[in-house]
């Protein structure tokens, strides 16, 4: 852990927020010193848009947050990206080198690093195994080199002391030598991400690293996050819960439906009302007294009727118990207003629930 | 019963050179399903395209013998290339597919009658073994014990373990080598692999040809053990009875292919001449089996013996439990 934090606010925090001080907050919107450009990326699945970005810069140094809702699109402009999936059209360059049609390995080693949705371990490979395989420029990974250890062994001894820091780092080295297939879902996601920084990336893109752990992890996850900008990193993330990106993003990129919708620092983005409106659910931030208060006035039902209308269907396969004490999906306005005080909390609880359920189980289209 | 017989005649089948064959055929298959992943189907074809490779050199094209060598592996190679070009970077199933059909093309068009002048049509080809021969060192017959082995089959064992001694020693190394991890780990996810910067079409190619390779090795030994190349050995079940005994000694395990082709020629030569000697003796009675159906039988007790290991052992005989165990999560 860096020891350079004064008063809440690391050097590097400071410095990040300084270089996007002055950016304007808009969709597309040029940063000083970007390291991933990317210009009219377009990926259509059949008839669906799925990305559709004009221009999109992040800041070298920073925490970024790539947010909005299920289906936006996110997953895929991290596949593109990364060149697992391709794109129909577009360009996006990394450190001003262009990687259209880069393989995903080269992207990877030319320092750009990305975490999967579902998490993937290898599980029958050990947990120190996981990390090992994640280092690059391994002599002993060439096939007549393998067979004769003495030409890999002190470059294996290092790897090895580099992973078990880092091991170390994410508490996980009492796992060392256990199947990685034996973990908990919330340890796979440390491991897949201490793994990727075997890489030694400049920009670590991370999908959803917090989904599926508890929250004490989760605090420790974000001191992880947080560090990796303090050791010089940019990280890209993408999150749905707006507590975290609160607490770590120094800038926030809403999609929607594969566009950019707006751009910003975390309180800016929150507070706008668009952006609250359309993809964050009309009362993310208010409290059971101000929600009781607008539901006398029927507003907040006719809002929880059109957000299960939306969340509730995207979460529908995934969350069956969430769904059985649900309003169906297609409650009409008229029905709505008519919903008792209680019933009315209780509803706006069960979407949460829904959203929460929704974020853990979401999946890795195109990923594969 | 003559128990010491049969002992005898089913342990020569232990060491034998079906049970070097199908231990280097199921080697290569380790490699690349074992621990890459890699549905290879047609292990046959790279067998017989090894013994084509000397045959038609030697005694098609009257070239050397070493000529012969080289270019059977060198088809071996061109034939993993072949198939892994076009599959490598899709699903696993269509390396699969690829490879059980392009087995038989090897097959047909090794006994088709327009390939006669070549290939020898399905008579195979003979006469290309006798430089092999000449370089035995082995002047006289070695008894040991009960056991007592003719030169020229001293000969072949002596080549043929050493290859499997050589191809075991090479995957040991290797699987324990960073190389074999990613190969590993491609096996588990290859995505992830991907992700961290390893060119996994790359891996996939190298382990498909090497297990071709030692394949070929496979069908070189059998024809000079012959002396004849025949094209209908090397039939798809050549290929699924490699996989049967490197399931049974255990997959990406390092012995387990050498292990479990030894087990399987054993008990298959043990089986049979328990048959026949209770035949004979009339313990097993004439209307539920003869003599002629102990190749049947065989099969089914192999099969059954197989079953029971997978349910009891899905493991194999060498292999890890906890890995097993794992697939359960
Ligand atoms: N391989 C695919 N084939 C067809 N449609 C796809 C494919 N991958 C993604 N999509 C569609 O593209 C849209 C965007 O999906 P994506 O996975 O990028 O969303 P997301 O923003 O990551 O959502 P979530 O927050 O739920 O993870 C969705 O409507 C999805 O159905
Ligand atoms: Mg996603």
């Amino acid at each position: 852990m860096p020891d350079d934090t004064m008063g809440g606010l690391s050097v590097r925090r400071e410095r990040a927020l300084a270089a996007l001080a002055d950016v304007p907050r808009e969709p597309g919107a040029k940063k000083a010193d970007p390291i991933l450009v990317a210009d009219d990326v377009k990926r259509q699945f059949g008839g669906l848009l799925a990305v559709d970005v004009d221009h999109v810069e992040i800041q070298r140094g920073s925490i970024t947050a790539l947010i909005g809702p299920n289906g936006a699109g996110k997953t895929t402009f991290f596949n593109l990206l990364t060149g697992f999936d391709r794109a129909n059209n577009g360009s996006w360059s990394f450190n001003g080198r262009s990687l259209h049609g880069t393989p995903p390995y080269r992207v990877a080693r030319i320092g750009m690093v990305r975490t999967f949705q579902l998490t993937k371990a290898l599980s029958k490979l050990t947990v120190i195994e996981n990390m090992r395989l994640g280092a690059t420029g391994q002599r002993g990974e060439s096939f007549w080199r393998a067979m004769f250890p003495a030409l890999w062994r002190s470059q294996e001894d290092d790897i090895t002391e580099r992973a078990e820091d880092l091991l170390r780092r994410f508490k996980l080295d009492t796992k060392r030598d256990d199947f990685a297939g034996s973990l908990s879902g919330g340890q796979r996601k440390l491991l897949e991400m201490a793994r990727a920084l075997m890489v030694q990336p400049e920009l670590v893109m991370l999908d959803e690293p917090m989904a599926g752990v508890n929250p004490a992890l989760t605090e420790s996850l974000l001191e992880h996050v947080k560090d990796l900008r303090e050791q010089g990193m940019t990280v890209l993330f993408v999150e749905h819960d707006m507590d975290m990106v609160r607490d770590i993003a120094d800038w926030v990129i809403v999609m929607g439906q594969g566009k950019i919708l707006a751009e910003g620092p975390p309180e800016a983005v929150m507070s706008d009302h668009k952006v609250i409106d359309a993809y964050l659910g009309a009362h993310h931030d208010q409290s059971l007294a101000e929600l009781e208060e607008q539901l006398e006035g029927g507003a907040l039902a006719e809002e929880v009727a059109a957000e299960l209308g939306q969340e509730g269907a995207a979460a529908d396969d995934e969350a069956p118990t969430a769904k059985a004490d649900t309003t169906p999906p297609g409650t009409t306005e008229d029905e709505a207003p008519t919903t008792t005080e209680g019933d009315g909390a209780q509803t706006a609880d069960v979407t949460a629930e829904a959203a929460g359920a929704a974020r853990n189980n979401g999946d890795d289209k195109g990923g594969r | 019963m003559d128990w010491g017989s049969i002992f005898e005649l089913s342990i020569r089948e232990l060491i034998g050179v079906q049970a070097i064959v199908f231990a280097l055929a199921a080697i290569g298959i380790n490699i690349q399903f074992g621990y890459t992943g890699l549905l290879n189907f047609g292990q046959a074809a790279f067998a017989a395209v090894g013994g084509y490779g000397v045959a038609v050199i030697v005694t098609t094209y009257e070239m050397s013998f070493w000529l012969g060598i080289v270019v059977a592996i060198g088809a071996a190679v061109v034939l993993a290339l072949l198939l892994g070009v076009p599959t490598l970077r899709l699903r696993a199933d269509y390396l699969a597919i690829v490879t059980i059909a392009a087995s038989e093309i090897v097959r047909l068009v090794g006994r088709s009658a327009w390939g006669r002048d070549v290939f020898g049509g399905s008579d195979g080809i003979t006469g290309f073994s006798d430089t092999f021969y000449d370089l035995n060192p082995f002047t006289e017959p070695l008894e040991f014990g009960p056991f007592e082995f003719r030169e020229r089959i001293l000969w072949v064992m002596a080549v043929g373990w050493g290859l499997v001694a050589l191809c075991t020693l090479m995957v040991w190394l290797l699987m324990r080598s960073p190389w074999g991890r990613v190969l590993k780990a491609i096996r588990e996810d290859e995505d992830a692999v991907r992700s961290l910067g390893k060119n996994v079409y790359g891996y996939k190619m190298q382990s498909l040809v090497m297990g071709g390779v030692i394949g070929a090795l496979a069908g070189i030994v059998y024809s000079l053990f012959q002396g004849a190349m025949q094209p209908d050995v090397y039939a798809t079940n050549f290929t699924f009875f490699a996989y049967a005994i490197l399931i049974l000694g255990g997959a990406a395990t390092v012995f387990g292919p050498v292990l479990g082709a030894a087990i399987v020629w054993f008990a298959f030569q043990f089986i049979d001449l328990t048959l026949r000697a209770a035949i004979t003796n009339e313990y097993i009675p004439d209307w539920l089996m003869n003599q002629n159906d102990t190749g049947a039988v065989r099969f089914m007790l192999t099969g059954v013996v197989l079953v029971l290991l997978l349910v009891f052992r899905p493991q194999g005989i060498l292999g890890d439990r906890r890995e097993i165990a794992l697939d359960a999560r």
